[in-house]
Formats: C-alpha cells, sequence, structure tokens
C-alpha cells in the first residue's frame, strides 16, 4: 500500500483525490487530456431514472471565489449511461467508478441503483438525496432524516455495493441525517453539496441564472465544508468523503483531518482541468512539508 | 485543447468599450476560425470565454467588449503573462462555402469573421462580409477586413454610418452560396429567417468550463442536446431549435 492510499468502504483507492460529480462527465472528456488513471476514482455524472435535459440556460453564475449551477441533472438516463456513456469510459479507466445516482421518488432511486448495480465498472454508489421528492411536496430527500433513511434503505436492498449518500448542507441539523442513513445501513456518506445560492443582474434587475436559485460552489465554501466534515465525521462509525471548495493538495489534508477518508474536487476542475492531476501530484511534497507519513494516519487527526 | 501560459504583446482600444488583445504562445491546439478561448484572470474565478480573431503559429489576436468586472480588468492590463485555454469549441465549416460566401457580423461578434473571412479569400473564394453596428462610433474592423481584400458593408442602426437598420438589410441585395452569421441572438433569428440558403451560426451562453465537462451551456437541438462549448459553438440552421 502507498503512502497516499485509503481504503474507502472496502476498496482500496491509490490516492484519496475524487472528482466531483457534474464537474467530470463521464470521464473520458478528460481523458484526452491526461491519464485518468491517476486518480483514486471519480464520480461520473448525476444520473437518473429517465433521461434529463436540465433546466434552461443562464444556468452559471460566478461569485467571489465560486460559482452558481443550476444545471438541473442533465444526463441522458441509466439505460444510455450503461449502454454508451461506461464502455467509452472502459477504454480509458481502468479503475471502478462511483457512480452518482439521483431520483425524484424513492422507486427512482431504487430502479437506477439496480441497474448500475450490474456494471462490473461500479465500484460504489454515491447517491444524491438533495433533489426535491416530488411525492413528497418537492421538499429534498436530504432535508429530512427520515426521507433520507427511506431511500438509503430502499437502495441498499438493491444493490451489494458500498452506498454512500451525498448529503445537502442545506439543512438544520447535518449529523441527525447523516446517522439517520448510516442507522438505515449507508456504507460512507458524502459531503457538502452545494450551498443554496443566487445572483441578480444591476441592469437587468433580473436573478443571474434562469432557474433564479442554484448550487453555490467553489473555494468560497471550503470552511462550511470542513465544518461539516468535521460534526459528521465525529458523529458516524462509517467512512466520510469531504468534499466543497477543494482546490489544492493543503486542502485534501485539512479535509482529511477533519475527517474524511477520501476528498472530492469539483468546481477547481472546471476552471484548471487538470486540476486533480496536479492536486495528486503535489500531495507527497505537502506530505513531507507537514511531516505526514501516510494519509491513512491523518483522517480525523484535528487535534 | 491546450493549456498554455500567453505574453500580452498589445492590448488597445478601437472603440470605447472594444479592445484588442494579441498574445504571444503556442496556438497549435487551434485548429479551426469560428473556436475560442478560455481566459484565467486573477481574482475571478470563472474564465472568460473569447472569440478567436486571428492565430497564426505563436500568435493569438483577440477583441473583446468590456461587458463587466472581467473584461473590464483585462482592459486595463499592459504586459504580463494569462493563462489561456486553446482550441475550445468546433469552429466553422470552411469546406461547405461554396464561391460566394456571404459573413455578418454583429457588434462583438464580428472578430471570428475576420480569420473566417482571411482563410476563405487564401482559397480563392469571393466573399462578402456585412458588419453591423448601432452607432458610428462603435464601429471596428472595417479597414481590416477590406484589406483582405473583402467586398465590406456596414450597417449602423441610428444610420449614422453606412447603410441605415440591420444586416439582414444589407442582406437583401446579396448572392451569396452560404453564410456565416455571429452577433446576439435576435440578429440570428432575423438571418434565419431572413436566409435564403444554408449556414452557419455561432452561439453564445454563460458558460461554466468551456471544454464540455459541467453541462452548463447546453441548448436543444434538432438532433439532440448539445453543448455550446464542446458540440458547438456553430450550428448549423439545419440543426438549431429556437426556444426561448
Amino acid at each position: 500500500m502507498g503512502k497516499l492510499s485509503v481504503n474507502l468502504c472496502g476498496i482500496e483507492l491509490d490516492n484519496p483525490v475524487i472528482p466531483a460529480s457534474g464537474t467530470f462527465g463521464y470521464g473520458y472528456e478528460f481523458a484526452e487530456l491526461y491519464d485518468i488513471n491517476v486518480l483514486g476514482t471519480f464520480s461520473f455524472k448525476g444520473t437518473t431514472k429517465d433521461a434529463r435535459f436540465g433546466n434552461p440556460t443562464p444556468r452559471i453564475a460566478e461569485c467571489s471565489m465560486g460559482m452558481i449551477n443550476a444545471v438541473g441533472l442533465q444526463n441522458p438516463g441509466v439505460e444510455k449511461v450503461i449502454s454508451e456513456e461506461l464502455p467509452k469510459l472502459k477504454k480509458c479507466f481502468n479503475k471502478k467508478v462511483m457512480a452518482n445516482v439521483s431520483g425524484f421518488s424513492v422507486e427512482d432511486y431504487a430502479y437506477t441503483c439496480q441497474k448500475l448495480d450490474a456494471c462490473q465498472q461500479v465500484g460504489w454508489l454515491e447517491v444524491n438525496v438533495s433533489c426535491p421528492n416530488v411525492h413528497g411536496g418537492g421538499l429534498s430527500f436530504g432535508t429530512s432524516p427520515e426521507a433520507a433513511a427511506e431511500v438509503t434503505k430502499a437502495v441498499k436492498k438493491v444493490t451489494t455495493k458500498p452506498v454512500i449518500l451525498k448529503l445537502s448542507p442545506n439543512v438544520t441539523d447535518i449529523v441527525s441525517i447523516a446517522k439517520a442513513c448510516e442507522d438505515a445501513g449507508a456504507d460512507g456518506i458524502s459531503l457538502i453539496n452545494t450551498l443554496l445560492g443566487m445572483r441578480i443582474d444591476l441592469k437587468s434587475r433580473k436573478p443571474v441564472i434562469k432557474n433564479k436559485m442554484g448550487g453555490f460552489s467553489g473555494s468560497a465554501i471550503f470552511p462550511v465544508a470542513v465544518r461539516m466534515v468535521y460534526q459528521v465525521a465525529n458523529a458516524v462509525k462509517i467512512p466520510v468523503v469531504g468534499m466543497g471548495g477543494v482546490a489544492s493538495a493543503e486542502d485534501v489534508i485539512e479535509m482529511m483531518l477533519a475527517g474524511a477518508t477520501a476528498v472530492e474536487v469539483g468546481a477547481a476542475n472546471l476552471i484548471d482541468p487538470f486540476a486533480c492531476r496536479d492536486i495528486i501530484a503535489e500531495l507527497p511534497k505537502k506530505m513531507k512539508e507537514y511531516k505526514i507519513d501516510s494519509l491513512k494516519d491523518i483522517i480525523g487527526g484535528v487535534q | 485543447m491546450k493549456q498554455g501560459l500567453f505574453e500580452i504583446c498589445q492590448n488597445v482600444p478601437l472603440t470605447e468599450s472594444v479592445y484588442k488583445m494579441v498574445l504571444r504562445g503556442n496556438t497549435e491546439d487551434i485548429t479551426s476560425s469560428g473556436q475560442f478561448v478560455n481566459i484565467k484572470l486573477d481574482g475571478f474565478f470563472l474564465r472568460r470565454p473569447i472569440s478567436v480573431c486571428d492565430y497564426d503559429e505563436n500568435t493569438l489576436t483577440i477583441l473583446y467588449k468590456v461587458v463587466g468586472k472581467g473584461t473590464k480588468a483585462m482592459s486595463q492590463m499592459q504586459e504580463g503573462v494569462l493563462d489561456v485555454l486553446t482550441g475550445l469549441g468546433n469552429g466553422y465549416d470552411e469546406t461547405v462555402s461554396g464561391e460566394t460566401p456571404l459573413l455578418l457580423g454583429g457588434g462583438v461578434g464580428v472578430p471570428p469573421m475576420y480569420k473566417l473571412a482571411k482563410n476563405l479569400i487564401a482559397q480563392g473564394k469571393k466573399v462578402s462580409v456585412i458588419l453591423g453596428f448601432n452607432t458610428k462610433n462603435e464601429v471596428f474592423y472595417e479597414e481590416e477586413f477590406k484589406a483582405l481584400g473583402a467586398c465590406v458593408t456596414v450597417t449602423t442602426v441610428d444610420g449614422s454610418y453606412g447603410i441605415k437598420g440591420f444586416v439582414t438589410d444589407a442582406m437583401k441585395n446579396k448572392e451569396y452560396s452560404h453564410f456565416y452569421v455571429c452577433g446576439p441572438e435576435p440578429m440570428l433569428k432575423a438571418i434565419y429567417s431572413a436566409s435564403t440558403t444554408s449556414g452557419q451560426f455561432s452561439f453564445e451562453e454563460r458558460m461554466g468550463c468551456g471544454f464540455g465537462a459541467c453541462m452548463g451551456c447546453s441548448c436543444k437541438t434538432v438532433t439532440g442536446y448539445k453543448r455550446i462549448c464542446k458540440d458547438g459553438p456553430v450550428l448549423f440552421k439545419e440543426e438549431i431549435l429556437w426556444e426561448n
């Protein structure tokens, strides 16, 4: 085992760096730029039961040290992901990939996860519970411990692969939701998804994004993410994947000290397509600087 | 696509709000007219996508309009080095131009027409160009297009220079084999209706990454969903669906 390696829910990763869902497509676009096998793994574009175009444009707004997006889970639907996207990925990525799944009902989640469970390439199922529950008044599954637990149980029933629940930070008590997922059988927790945000154009006096609101990500949210990873990692026994504004090897180390077993990198990929490759290359130097022998040793190591 | 460092050689105003910047660096990944570059600016989170006006082996020319804080900061740069992603977007298909192509640029949609005109003229095509602006003091690059040997018509909305009206008014009397257009969406729509041949349209959209990863700039087309940054910015007339 290398000094950078970590074990995420029973699967060894060469390093803890994972491009986050929605910032890395289905991987092969980045494979044109560098050998993506240097990654620990990556979480592919949020996949739903049916194909989705997503929200109307503009979908993107800039902020100080960050951005807002309201893409709206554009994806070709799980059948096409399996028949078209995964075979393309296989040609350039020989590791297990993390499948990111979204749904608008408990049945949706179970359907999509069952389909992906049959794919050998898929190592983990990362279940995004930030989507609105169409049968539950539109509130996101991730805002109630009961709804998050219900999704967890439904997904666990249809798969033997490790299930990681990806949590929304837009809640009053993140710990109660993480614990509910753990109690329902989740194998891991990943957080934080984007923070709900909004920008207004002063000239037109209209929201910059057509959907009005969107998910705020980027360096600006890093301290919020570190805090929530710390809180959750201290409350659950299952591994935590930390994300939110990570943009450097030092950010990865900080996330791991807060309690993350692995670390996802999101918006940074959009500004610098080589961000993850460069972070991985930088990690050994930073480990030396901070006297870290093995990354495994620092998980939750904050004093 | 390539990420590279480019040295600022020139950065001068052409009008009150449009600037010309000449950069020196590795341009080998720029393969077609109509492509764009994505520029990282200190102090701003997202890059700025800007169309390529002209390029050769080691220089890149962009013409950009100051529309916000980022482009304002760009306009004040005198020297230094910029982190630029090059070779983005599909670019224009020059092989279907026919012998008498018509190029239409509106405002800051004019720049990508320059390299296109240069290439088509070098291929021996008889190129007509219509440049549309709001008013006389916004006009730029008329002489540069003439120097290439193109037949140039300028229109202004207020009639203070050239033909009074829109590019479509100047288009009525033209005979052409194919057309290429870049400009604001109302202009694109007007040309879509007024044109009598096939043609290619350059689209603009707010982008996250500019290289196909984030799905921030998707649009619906006759042939399915496309990303303006990766599958565009150029779409053929036959595949366009007007939504909004």
